[in-house]
C-alpha cells in the first residue's frame, strides 16, 4: 500500500464553554490513501463536519484541537502556525462547503475568485490565470465559460454555483479535497450530477477526497471506504461494500436499514429508536448503549475501541472475544 | 444607468414638493408679511395694493406655483430681519458651511472607518475596547458640549487654536475659502472635529457591526479555506461587503452634518448658513427659514441620489436586477 | 391590564439576572437614580433657591468651587455671575431638562405607537401615507425638525403668549421630531401579529379591531418600544439642551442644563470654567447613564442582536 495522503490519529476536539469543556471529537483515527474517496457518515452533530474543519485548520473558535495529530503526506499539519497552514489550504487541501448560495463572495466575479485563488498558490501571470480560470469553468461543465467567467455569482443557479465552488476547490490541484455535504443544499435532480462531477474530477486528477454527508446513497455510489461516526467517535470504518451490505456495528446496521431499498417495497423504514445524546450528556461506556438493541452489561461500563471484525473495524464489544456475548446473526439485512 | 438616475430623480420630486409646500405654508400663513412690510402707518388702499403686488389675493395653488417658480430661480424675497434678499444672504454664507461640512465629513470618514475596521477585526484587544468606550462617550456628548470642551482645552488653556471665526479667507470669484491660508486652516480644526465627532462614532460602530457580520459569513470562511491571505480577506472580501450598507447610512449621516452645522456654527461663531438660520429662528425671520429648509431638503435629496449611485456601483446584484432581465 | 402583564413578563428574572451580571449597568442605574432624585427633589434637597432674588448677593458672584483657594464652603460648586449657587442651579436645571425630556418621550411614544398601530393594522393607502410621512421626516435630523417647529410656533404666536407656554412648545417640538422611530417599529410588529392565526380568528368571531389591537398587538411591542423610549430619552435630553444652548429652547425664567451651559459659555475665556463645566458634566452623566441603560435593555430583551 502507498503511504497515505492524510493520516489522522487520536484526534480530539474540545469546546470550552461556560458550563465546562465539551468534547466534540475524541479518538478519531483514519487514513486516506492517494486517490481514495473516504465517506464520512452519521447523524447531524456526530462530528463529521467538525472532523473536516479540524483537518483544514478552520475550527470555529472557541473549538480547538486538544489531542492527537493530523499528517498530510507525512507532515504534521495540526500544529502549524496560521500562516503556514494558510499556504496548505487551497494549495494541497481543497474544501467544498454545503451551501453554494452563500459560499461565493457576491461582489466579485467568479473569474476573479478563481484567479485570486490560483495566483495565491501558483505563480501565474494574469493572462495565464484567466485562461486557466476559463479552463476550469469548462471542466466543471459551465457552458460558455469564456463569457461566464466575468459573471457574478448571483447570475448562476444553485447547481452551477456549486460547480464553481468545485472549480475553486480544485483549481490549485490539491492532493486532498474535504467536501462537507456538497449536495445537501441542492435540488435532488442536481445532486446526482454534482456527485458524478466530483467523482470524475477526483479520478482524473488523482485527488483523494473526504466526503462528509448524511446521505448513505451518495456514499454507496461514490466512496471507496466509509467511516460511520456517532457522538464524536468513529463507530465503524471499512470498505464501502462491507459497511453497506454487512454492517457490523449495531448503529451502522440501523443507519443502513434506514436507507429505502430501491428494488423492493418495504412496509416501513427500520430507523433507530431515540436520538443521539447531546455532547454534554454522553453516557458512560459505549455512547450508543441507550439506543442499542444488543446492549449488555459491558457496554454500560467500558468504552469499546475499534475492533477488527474481519471485513471492517467496529467499536463494539460484540466483536471482542473476551465479551460475555457474541455477535448475533440478526445484524444482517437487505 | 440613465434610467436608474432618472427614476431616482422622479422619486425625489414629490419629496421636494412636500417640503416646498411646508415651506410655502410657513411663508404664507405664519406671521403677517404684509403687516411686517408696511410698518405702522398705512392706508387700506396701500395694504390692498401690497396684497395684490405680493399675489396674496390669488388662489392657493396659484400662489404656491408662483412660490415654486420663484424658488426654482433662487428667489425667496427679503429677510425680515436684515432687509436683504434671502438668496444673497445664503450665497454669502454657503461657502463657510460647505467647507466646514466637508472637513467634518473627512474627519468622520478617515477616522471612523479605520477605527470600525480595527474594532471589527480585533474585537478583544484593549485598543478596541478603548475605541468602543470612546464611541459611547461620543454619542452621549451633545455636539455643543464637545465644542465647548475643545475650546476650553485648546484655546483657553493651551492657546493653540482659535475659538471663533474663519480666520483669513481668500476670495475666488464669489466663493470665499479658508483652505488656502494658515489661519483659515487653523480655524477649521476645532469646528471640524466638533461637527464630525458624532458621525465619526456612528460610522465606527456601524462599520464594526457590519464587519463582524460579514466575517461570520460562509464566503469569508470559504475564502479562508481557499488559503487567501488575511490581507486579501479582511481588506478585499470583508471590507468591500461591509461598504454596501455603510455607504447608505454614512451618506445619510453626512447629510446630517449640514444640519448639525447649526450647533457647531453657533459655538464657534462660524459665519455660515447655520448661524444665519438660528438667528432667523430667534427673530422669526420666516423667509430665511423657508429658504433654508428648501435648501437643506435639496442637499438631502442630492446626497440620497449620490448614495444610490454609489450603491449601484458597488453592488453588482443591483446592476443586474435593474439592467438586463434578472439572471436567475 | 394587558400592558401590565406584558411588562411583568418583559421584566422577568432574565432581565434581572443580566442586570446583576453587568457592573456597568448597575453603576449607570445608580447614576441615573441620583440624577433623577436630585432633580425631582431639588426644592427640598438643594442648599439654595436659585430663583429667590432676595438671597442672591452679587458680592458672592464668580466664586470658584469650594475646594479651591478662593472657594466658599457655602457654595460647593461655586457661583455664577449672579452669585447663584451652581449646585442648586444644576439641580433645578436638571429638573427642567428631565421634565422636558420625559414629557417629550411620552408624547412621541403615544403619537408613534398610535400611528404605528393604525398603519400596521389598516394597511393599504393609510399605511402607505403614514409611513411615507415618517420616511420623509426621518430623512431630516431631529434637531432640525425641532428647531423648525419651535421657530414656526415662535413666529405664529404673539410673544407674550409664547413666553407663557414656551415649555410646552419645546416638549411638542422635541416630541414631534421623534415619533417616526416608534411608528416604524410598532408598525413592523403589528404587521407580523396581524397575520397570525389567533388574530385572524379573533377577527372572524367579530371582536372589534380596536380591542384586538389593544389586547393582542400592543403587548407584543412593549419590549422594543421600551428600548426606543429609553434611548429616545437620552436624545430628547440632548435635543432640549441643544435648543436651550442655541437660545430657542426653554424660557430663561426656567433655565435647564442647556441654558446654564449657554450662560457659562460667556465666561469661558475669563477663567470661570466651572459655570460651564459642572452643568455640562451633569448633562453628560445623565445622558451617558440613560444610554447605557438603554443599551443594556436592548441587549437583554434581544439576545440575538448582541
Amino acid at each position: 500500500m502507498p503511504p497515505p495522503v492524510l493520516s489522522v490519529r487520536g484526534l480530539r476536539v474540545e469546546f470550552p464553554t461556560r458550563r465546562g469543556v465539551l468534547t466534540a471529537l475524541s479518538d478519531v483515527s483514519f487514513d486516506i490513501a492517494p486517490g481514495e474517496v473516504l465517506g464520512v457518515v452519521g447523524e447531524s452533530g456526530a462530528g463529521k463536519s467538525m472532523t473536516g474543519a479540524a483537518i483544514i485548520g478552520l475550527l470555529e473558535p472557541p473549538g480547538r484541537i486538544a489531542g492527537g495529530e493530523i499528517r498530510l503526506q507525512g507532515e504534521r499539519i495540526d500544529t502549524l502556525p496560521y500562516d503556514r497552514m494558510r499556504r496548505i489550504r487551497g494549495k494541497r487541501i481543497g474544501a467544498i462547503f454545503q451551501d453554494p448560495l452563500t459560499t461565493l463572495n457576491p461582489l466579485y466575479t467568479v473569474g476573479r475568485q478563481l484567479i485570486e485563488t490560483m495566483q495565491t498558490h501558483l505563480s501565474l501571470s494574469d493572462r495565464e490565470a484567466r485562461q486557466r480560470a476559463i479552463g476550469w469553468l469548462e471542466m466543471v461543465g459551465i457552458p460558455a465559460a469564456a463569457q461566464r467567467v466575468d459573471s457574478y455569482p448571483h447570475e448562476f443557479s444553485g447547481g452551477m454555483r456549486q460547480r464553481v465552488v468545485i472549480a475553486l476547490a480544485l483549481c490549485a490541484e490539491p492532493i486532498l479535497v474535504v467536501a462537507d455535504e456538497p449536495t445537501t443544499a441542492l435540488d435532488v435532480s442536481i445532486q446526482a450530477q454534482i456527485i458524478a462531477l466530483l467523482k470524475r474530477l477526483a479520478r482524473e486528477k488523482g485527488t483523494a477526497m473526504m466526503l462528509v454527508t448524511h446521505d448513505m446513497g451518495v456514499i454507496a455510489e461514490t466512496a471507496d471506504r466509509v467511516a460511520v461516526m456517532y457522538a464524536g467517535r468513529i463507530a465503524e470504518i471499512g470498505p464501502v461494500r462491507a459497511v453497506v451490505k454487512a454492517p457490523k456495528h449495531p448503529y451502522s446496521a440501523g443507519l443502513m436499514a434506514s436507507i429505502p431499498p430501491l428494488d423492493r417495497k418495504v412496509a416501513h423504514l427500520a430507523g433507530i429508536e431515540g436520538a443521539m445524546p447531546r455532547l454534554s450528556a454522553i453516557p458512560p461506556g459505549c455512547a450508543f448503549n441507550p439506543r442499542c438493541p444488543h446492549v449488555f452489561d459491558r457496554c454500560r461500563r467500558e468504552r469499546p475501541e475499534l475492533i477488527e471484525t474481519g471485513t471492517t473495524r467496529a467499536a463494539c464489544w460484540l466483536y471482542d472475544p473476551a465479551s460475555e456475548r457474541q455477535a448475533p446473526e440478526l445484524l444482517r439485512h437487505g | 444607468m440613465a434610467a436608474f438616475i432618472l427614476s431616482r430623480i422622479l422619486q425625489a420630486i414629490p419629496v421636494m414638493l412636500v417640503v416646498a409646500l411646508i415651506s410655502f405654508a410657513m411663508f404664507a400663513y405664519v406671521g403677517d408679511p404684509v403687516a411686517i412690510m408696511l410698518g405702522q402707518d398705512f392706508t387700506e388702499a396701500q395694504r390692498l395694493q401690497l396684497v395684490h403686488d405680493l399675489g396674496l389675493d390669488q388662489p392657493f395653488f396659484v400662489q404656491f406655483a408662483t412660490f415654486v417658480g420663484h424658488a426654482l430661480q433662487g428667489e425667496f424675497g427679503l429677510s425680515y430681519r436684515l432687509s436683504r434678499p434671502v438668496a444673497e444672504l445664503i450665497a454669502e454664507r454657503a461657502p463657510a458651511t460647505l467647507e466646514l461640512a466637508f472637513c467634518a465629513a473627512l474627519v468622520a470618514l478617515l477616522v471612523g472607518v479605520p477605527m470600525g475596521v480595527y474594532t471589527g477585526l480585533y474585537r478583544n484587544s484593549w485598543l478596541s475596547r478603548a475605541f468602543l468606550t470612546f464611541s459611547l462617550i461620543g454619542v452621549s456628548l451633545p455636539t455643543f458640549l464637545i465644542g465647548i470642551l475643545l475650546i476650553l482645552i485648546f484655546s483657553v488653556w493651551l492657546g493653540w487654536l482659535p475659538s471663533f471665526g474663519r480666520g483669513e479667507v481668500v476670495r475666488i470669484g464669489w466663493w470665499s475659502t479658508g483652505l488656502l491660508t494658515l489661519s483659515g486652516l487653523k480655524a477649521l480644526v476645532l469646528p471640524s472635529i466638533t461637527l464630525g465627532m458624532f458621525q465619526l462614532t456612528l460610522i465606527m460602530r456601524l462599520v464594526r457591526a457590519e464587519m463582524l457580520e460579514v466575517l461570520r459569513t460562509d464566503y469569508i470562511k470559504f475564502a479562508r479555506a481557499r488559503g487567501l491571505s488575511n490581507r486579501a480577506i479582511n481588506f478585499g472580501h470583508a471590507l468591500k461587503n461591509t461598504l454596501v450598507p455603510v455607504i447608505t447610512i454614512a451618506g445619510l449621516q453626512l447629510g446630517g452634518i449640514i444640519a448639525f452645522a447649526i450647533v457647531t456654527e453657533t459655538v464657534f461663531q462660524w459665519p455660515g448658513m447655520g448661524l444665519l438660520f438660528i438667528q432667523s429662528v430667534g427673530a422669526a425671520d420666516i423667509p430665511v427659514m423657508a429658504a433654508y429648509l428648501l435648501l437643506i431638503a435639496l442637499v438631502f435629496v442630492i446626497i440620497n441620489l449620490v448614495v444610490d449611485l454609489l450603491y449601484y456601483l458597488v453592488d453588482p446584484r443591483l446592476r443586474i436586477g435593474r439592467g438586463a432581465a434578472g439572471g436567475h | 391590564m394587558a400592558i401590565a402583564a406584558a411588562l411583568s413578563r418583559a421584566l422577568d428574572s432574565d432581565l434581572w439576572w443580566s442586570f446583576r451580571r453587568s457592573p456597568v449597568t448597575m453603576l449607570s442605574a445608580l447614576v441615573a437614580l441620583v440624577c433623577i432624585l436630585g432633580a425631582a427633589l431639588a426644592p427640598w434637597l438643594a442648599p439654595h433657591d436659585p430663583f429667590d432674588l432676595a438671597t442672591l448677593n452679587l458680592g458672592d458672584a464668580f466664586k470658584p468651587p469650594a475646594w479651591s483657594a478662593e472657594g466658599d464652603a457655602l457654595y460647593p460648586l461655586g457661583t455664577d455671575d449672579q452669585g447663584r449657587d451652581m449646585l442648586s442651579a444644576i439641580m433645578y436645571g436638571a429638573r427642567v431638562s428631565l421634565l422636558v425630556g420625559i414629557s417629550a418621550v411620552v408624547f412621541s411614544t403615544v403619537v408613534g405607537v398610535a400611528v404605528g398601530l393604525l398603519a400596521g393594522y389598516l394597511g393599504g393607502w393609510a399605511d402607505g401615507l403614514l409611513m411615507r410621512i415618517a420616511d420623509i421626516q426621518l430623512t431630516f435630523p431631529s434637531i432640525l425638525i425641532a428647531l423648525l417647529v419651535d421657530g414656526v410656533v415662535r413666529a405664529a404666536l404673539p410673544r407674550e403668549l409664547h413666553d407663557r407656554i414656551a415649555l410646552f412648545v419645546v416638549i411638542f417640538a422635541i416630541g414631534i421630531s421623534a415619533w417616526p422611530q416608534f411608528a416604524r417599529t410598532v408598525r413592523g410588529s403589528t404587521l407580523v401579529e396581524r397575520n397570525k392565526e389567533y388574530v385572524l380568528a379573533a377577527r372572524v368571531i367579530g371582536i372589534s379591531q380596536l380591542r384586538i389591537m389593544l389586547t393582542h398587538v400592543l403587548p407584543n411591542v412593549v419590549g422594543p418600544v421600551l428600548v426606543i423610549a429609553t434611548l429616545g430619552l437620552s436624545s430628547a435630553i440632548i435635543t432640549e439642551a441643544t435648543l436651550s444652548f442655541l437660545g430657542v429652547g426653554v424660557p430663561p425664567t426656567q433655565p435647564s442644563l442647556g441654558t446654564l451651559i449657554r450662560i457659562g459659555n460667556d465666561f469661558l475665556f475669563s477663567g470661570e470654567w466651572w459655570i460651564t463645566i459642572f452643568p455640562g458634566a451633569a448633562l453628560i452623566a445623565m445622558v451617558l447613564s440613560v444610554n447605557l441603560l438603554g443599551d443594556w435593555l436592548r441587549d437583554a430583551l434581544n439576545p440575538r442582536l448582541r
